[in-house]
């Protein structure tokens, strides 16, 4: 690797990074806000103009406080888990695409910190280390509350990883493919002539799995039993207090970041055009040089996938103040007798389909 | 008389999801109604305020004439009907040169202490008073740094009140 190599890298990394550290108080400010607008209210309007201060005020007070742990715990472990869960979907993030490539010189930069030929199980691998740190905190807080939310966490996402894992098996017959790039490429081609070929539009069904499994694997509403606050008032992050709190909070708008990227780069298009901005952009196309349009479409393509995502965000926080939460057994019934029958279903079907016509 | 709205469950009521649209409908038209039509229920508070009735009973005054003498004549009524027992009263005579009305206010609250932090704003003592001396005004916003302050002397009591009185 040269020189440059290394400074691409260190570049998009720092754009991912960025990406999440800046989605985290605007998520934070946002959930907030937009939990008020829902139910007729204003919300911190406060802190800072529309009161977007308020997560930096939020931040501030958790970094200023006691880092404090409970005698009882199992120090090491204690402090590990919120580590992991900030870490974990970051990592993640490295193997999704954001945009094509740049062309700066005679360098060719794919925008992708890894571009990796198995991207798909690497995301996987990292949202799975997602668990450990819930099982840890749980368990290393030596607290009954804390660990009864580890339990229900733990299950809640190792049950359903099994109906995401096989929505998303159905869609890599689809793709033939487990590079992310590669699906995305697949996609950006139209479907019947006016319709992108979107993943949501060839399997909606595998997206709906996906998409409740998701929700299911960030532990936001409605299955956020883990957290559940009228039983087990704040679940395995119980005993966490100041920047440990502040951890686990960041890591789970990081891990909502992390899920809505892999969601759109599988069922939406990944970083591929908005239907329309092709056109716009096709205005440009005779008076850039082809390398510099190049650019421009790859700008384009980080915005498109910024809203995509950010789309996705707002639907998290949508569903989170529409829906009640499962209670237990309805959702161990939803995720076992429903899902996983579903997905397998799903799954065969693709495959037949498949092995009829081809794709 | 109650309006008995009955439902029935059609086959696609199985699936929730039909449901769980209908629920996603209603937060984003509200949503909407409360982030562009500006129909929040929100009343922010330092800046507006809600408007109480006018029999709102809140921080009490000692209503006074037009040369701001005091009406009360340290009857005690007050003090005795009062449940909470947070009226203090010591009478005294006016001196003449005080009096502008000779006779009629000869007598006259030397001290008058209410401890607000007492006081349960029943209104009684309003209701006893004969000369309508002291009141509730429409004030509530009474917090104090300390409790000396939550007690309230007659220069307190005569200040000027708006609303009722």
């Amino acid at each position: 690797m040269t020189l440059f190599d290394y400074i691409a890298v260190a570049a998009k990394i720092l754009f991912i990074v960025g990406l999440a550290f800046s989605t985290v108080p605007i998520m934070v400010w946002f959930e907030r806000r937009g939990a008020a607008w829902m139910q007729a209210r204003v919300g911190p309007n406060r802190v800072g103009i529309f009161g977007l201060m308020q997560p930096v005020a939020d931040v501030l007070k958790l970094l200023s406080k006691e880092m404090f742990i409970p005698a009882a715990a199992s120090k090491f472990y204690y402090n590990l888990a919120p580590a992991i869960s900030a870490i974990a979907p970051v990592a993640a993030m490295a193997a999704i695409p954001f945009g094509s490539y740049l062309i700066i010189g005679d360098h060719k930069v794919n925008l992708q910190i890894a571009s990796l030929d198995i991207g798909i199980l690497a995301v996987l691998a990292f949202a799975g280390l997602e668990v450990y740190p819930i099982m840890l905190a749980g368990w290393a807080s030596n607290n009954k509350y804390s660990m009864l939310g580890a339990l229900r966490g733990s299950s809640q996402m190792i049950s359903y990883e099994i109906a995401l894992g096989l929505a998303l098996v159905s869609m890599l017959l689809v793709y033939g493919t487990l590079d992310l790039n590669a699906m995305v490429v697949y996609q950006d081609q139209s479907l019947l002539g006016f319709i992108p070929r979107w993943g949501v539009f060839l399997n909606p069904l595998a997206a709906l799995i996906f998409m409740i499994s998701i929700f299911a694997e960030t532990n936001r509403l409605p299955f956020d039993l883990p957290e559940g606050e009228s039983e087990l008032v704040a679940g395995y992050h119980l005993e966490y207090g100041a920047s440990k709190f502040a951890l686990f909070f960041f890591a789970e708008y990081v891990a909502m970041l992390m899920a809505s990227g892999l969601f759109i780069t599988i069922f939406f298009g990944g970083y591929g055009l908005i239907p329309g901005m092709g056109w716009v952009l096709s205005f440009f196309q005779t008076s850039l040089s082809p390398d510099m349009f190049q650019n421009l479409t790859a700008i384009a393509q980080i915005a498109a996938f910024v809203f995509k995502v950010g789309c996705m965000m707002f639907f998290f926080v949508w569903v989170r103040w529409t829906m009640p939460r499962f209670r237990y057994d309805q959702l161990m019934h939803l995720g076992w007798k429903i899902l996983f029958p579903i997905a397998l279903v799903n799954l065969l079907a693709v495959a037949l389909i498949i092995a009829w016509i081809g794709v | 008389m109650t309006k008995i709205v009955t439902y029935k469950e059609g086959r696609l009521d199985k699936y929730y999801i039909p449901a769980l649209l209908v629920g996603l409908k209603v937060t984003l038209k509200q949503f909407y109604k409360t982030l562009f039509l500006g129909q929040a229920t929100t009343i922010n508070y330092p800046e507006e305020k809600r408007e109480y009735s006018q029999r709102f009973r809140g921080e009490h005054f000692i209503s006074v004439d037009p040369t701001k003498t005091e009406n009360c004549t340290a009857c005690y009524l007050c003090q005795t009907v009062c449940p909470a027992d947070c009226i203090t009263i010591v009478a005294g005579e006016r001196p003449e040169e005080e009096n502008p009305f000779g006779v009629k206010k000869e007598k006259r609250p030397v001290s008058f202490d209410i401890d607000a932090l007492r006081c349960c704003f029943c209104g009684f003592c309003e209701e006893a008073c004969p000369k309508d001396a002291i009141k509730l005004s429409r004030n509530y916003e009474m917090a104090t740094l300390d409790r000396e302050t939550a007690i309230y002397d007659l220069d307190h009591l005569k200040r000027e009140v708006k609303g009722r009185g």
